[in-house]
């Protein structure tokens, strides 16, 4: 189950998306979230759908691997589909029992999948091509306004990429914990729901204390390394915009130009 | 003075039962008084609950002494605006690998201190080739922590301590958690550092094998310092380490017995070769 979720996941390769800043990505994907909610129109869909299709054969990453992503959502998309089909109003296609079908209903139906599909893919592409590390470097640069406003900025990124880091440790430390209960007899296969998550309690507590205590000395070593927060502080690696982020800036730009400009042309046609 | 000293240093735990009340106090440092020379390699001895970790976090300001002073470097670790001078000046290196490595890639682990003190990218750059190259651990440079055994992230974050350049490391256990083959790489990295690069290395351990090389040893029991000395003057009192409830190395363990047993053997004998050494001596001196 956790394997399935492809968000937040990072695919190793080499390619053009890969090597963009990823305060271009961040961007990039704001951008493009943007454009699938502009319009309601087939032509706006397939535009989204050519420029998504662009992004997704520049970045190497295999189709199947993002699609896979979406199984973690599709009791969310399947209901949603359903909830707009069968509550729009409008011109009444099919009549089931008390349930009616509208064209509209159809047309929201449909998009609302695809964006919703789209939404997935899109964002999962973004985390797929940047390390967890590039990832929190980019929102703190990118973010770096809000600390006017009192907004821990650099804080808040250290916390994720700490959290990054402590998944594996975790996962293998859960792995554990169950073996020993197993060892002392405990019993996670079987039984009902109630059952199955009744029995998860002897693997909580401990996995509990322990991250408090791993997270107790963690705070001990980064003091003892003189962490003291944000202030005074440079980086190893700081971003910086090459050639090719500057170029996708302008891409960026007039790709969303271009699907305004589209959405004015086709007004509200659906078709 | 030297590079840590100490005057009187007392450091009290408060015990309390659930309700929050003072069931009672632990005296875990008791008027502790030493002295130690910068470059040296010096190692403390303890069984568990002797206070020797709580000692070694006062020299990093990790705790503040409930009485008396500890100096580093001429710094009081009790003046606030010091304190990250002291951390640079004594770094620090904790006993669980996975709990002090920050970063998920080791070339950034190395380079957390540096940018935390404020050093230039290009310099951070230098020093992380540098201090991993002293660790030998460069090849790993691109690699994640995870992936590396018990004695390669315990490198690793002697690496990231080094690069911070500082007079003195201080090792809270650092090899209690590692393999016999792990316990090795890291002693000797640290006897490298002492050499070359005339690090004071402050070692606590439990031990005896880890100490056999080092310059000075302190022997802590219930907070305080119970024997002080050279190593050999350490392991010639045997009756007194046991009674600290200390193993001796066994080479030592074995001449102490037969000396006891009226084989004229030399007192505090350290290694193998040593005890081979004087075997045959005996032997010689007998044949004639």
């Amino acid at each position: 189950m956790i394997r399935d979720i492809t968000i937040g996941q990072y695919y190793q390769t080499k390619s053009v998306i890969h090597e963009l800043d990823p305060r271009v990505k961040l961007m990039g994907t704001l951008v493009f979230i943007i454009s699938l909610f502009l319009g309601k129109s087939v032509w706006m869909y397939l535009a989204v759908t050519a420029f998504l299709a662009v992004i997704i054969k520049l970045s190497n990453v295999p189709l199947k691997f993002i699609v896979k992503g979406l199984k973690a959502v599709l009791i969310l998309i399947i209901f949603s589909a359903a909830f707009n089909l069968f509550l729009t109003d409008g011109e009444v296609v099919v009549r089931l029992w008390k349930l009616k079908i509208t064209k509209e209903g159809i047309y929201q139906a449909v998009f609302m999948v695809i964006r919703l599909m789209y939404l997935i893919m899109g964002s999962s592409l973004m985390t797929l091509t940047t390390t967890p590390n590039n990832l929190t470097d980019g929102l703190e640069k990118s973010l770096g306004f809000l600390k006017v406003i009192k907004v821990p900025v650099h804080e808040i990124a250290m916390m994720m990429s700490i959290a990054l880091r402590f998944i594996p440790i975790l996962i293998e430390e859960t792995d554990k914990i169950m073996k020993a209960q197993m060892a002392r007899g405990a019993d996670f296969e079987n039984g009902n729901l109630v059952k199955r998550a009744k029995a998860m309690i002897p693997v909580l507590v401990p996995l509990f204390i322990s991250a408090f205590r791993r997270a107790n000395e963690l705070a001990m070593a980064m003091e003892a390394r003189c962490y003291h927060g944000s202030e005074g502080r440079t980086k190893m690696k700081p971003l910086k915009y090459k050639k090719n982020d500057r170029i996708a800036y302008g891409v960026l730009a007039a790709y969303l130009c271009a699907m305004i400009a589209l959405n004015i042309f086709l007004g509200g046609r659906i078709i | 003075m030297g590079i840590v000293k100490t005057k009187d240093l007392t450091f009290e735990y408060i015990r309390r039962d659930e309700e929050g009340n003072v069931e009672g106090i632990t005296t875990a440092v008791d008027h502790v008084n030493i002295d130690l020379q910068a470059g040296q390699f010096i190692a403390v001895l303890g069984h568990n609950g002797s206070g020797k970790s709580t000692l070694a976090k006062h020299f990093n300001a990790l705790v503040s002494p409930t009485e008396g002073t500890v100096w580093v470097d001429g710094m009081d670790t009790k003046e606030d605006d010091k304190i990250l001078d002291i951390r640079q000046t004594a770094g620090m290196v904790f006993q669980n690998p996975d709990n002090q490595i920050i970063c998920t890639l080791v070339e950034e682990e190395v380079g957390f201190g540096p940018e935390n003190i404020g050093v230039p990218t290009d310099e951070i750059w230098q020093r992380v080739a540098d201090s991993l190259q002293a660790v030998g651990m460069y090849s790993f440079r691109k690699a994640s922590p995870n992936k590396l055994s018990g004695g390669q992230k315990q490198r690793v974050a002697i690496a990231g301590i080094v690069a911070m350049k500082p007079k003195c490391i201080i090792l809270d256990e650092p090899t209690a958690m590692l393999d016999p083959s792990g316990r090795k790489e890291v002693i000797s990295v640290l006897h490298e550092l002492n050499e070359k690069e005339n690090v004071t290395i402050i070692l606590i351990t439990h031990y005896m094998e880890e100490v056999i090389d080092a310059d000075r040893v302190f022997v802590m029991d219930a907070g305080k310092i119970m024997m002080e000395g050279t190593p050999r003057q350490i392991f010639s009192n045997v009756e007194h380490l046991k009674e600290l409830r200390l193993d001796v190395p066994q080479v030592t363990e074995l001449a102490y017995e037969l000396k006891k047993a009226g084989v004229p053997l030399p007192d505090g004998i350290l290694t193998k070769e040593e005890f081979t050494l004087a075997l045959k001596r005996l032997v010689m001196q007998n044949g004639d």
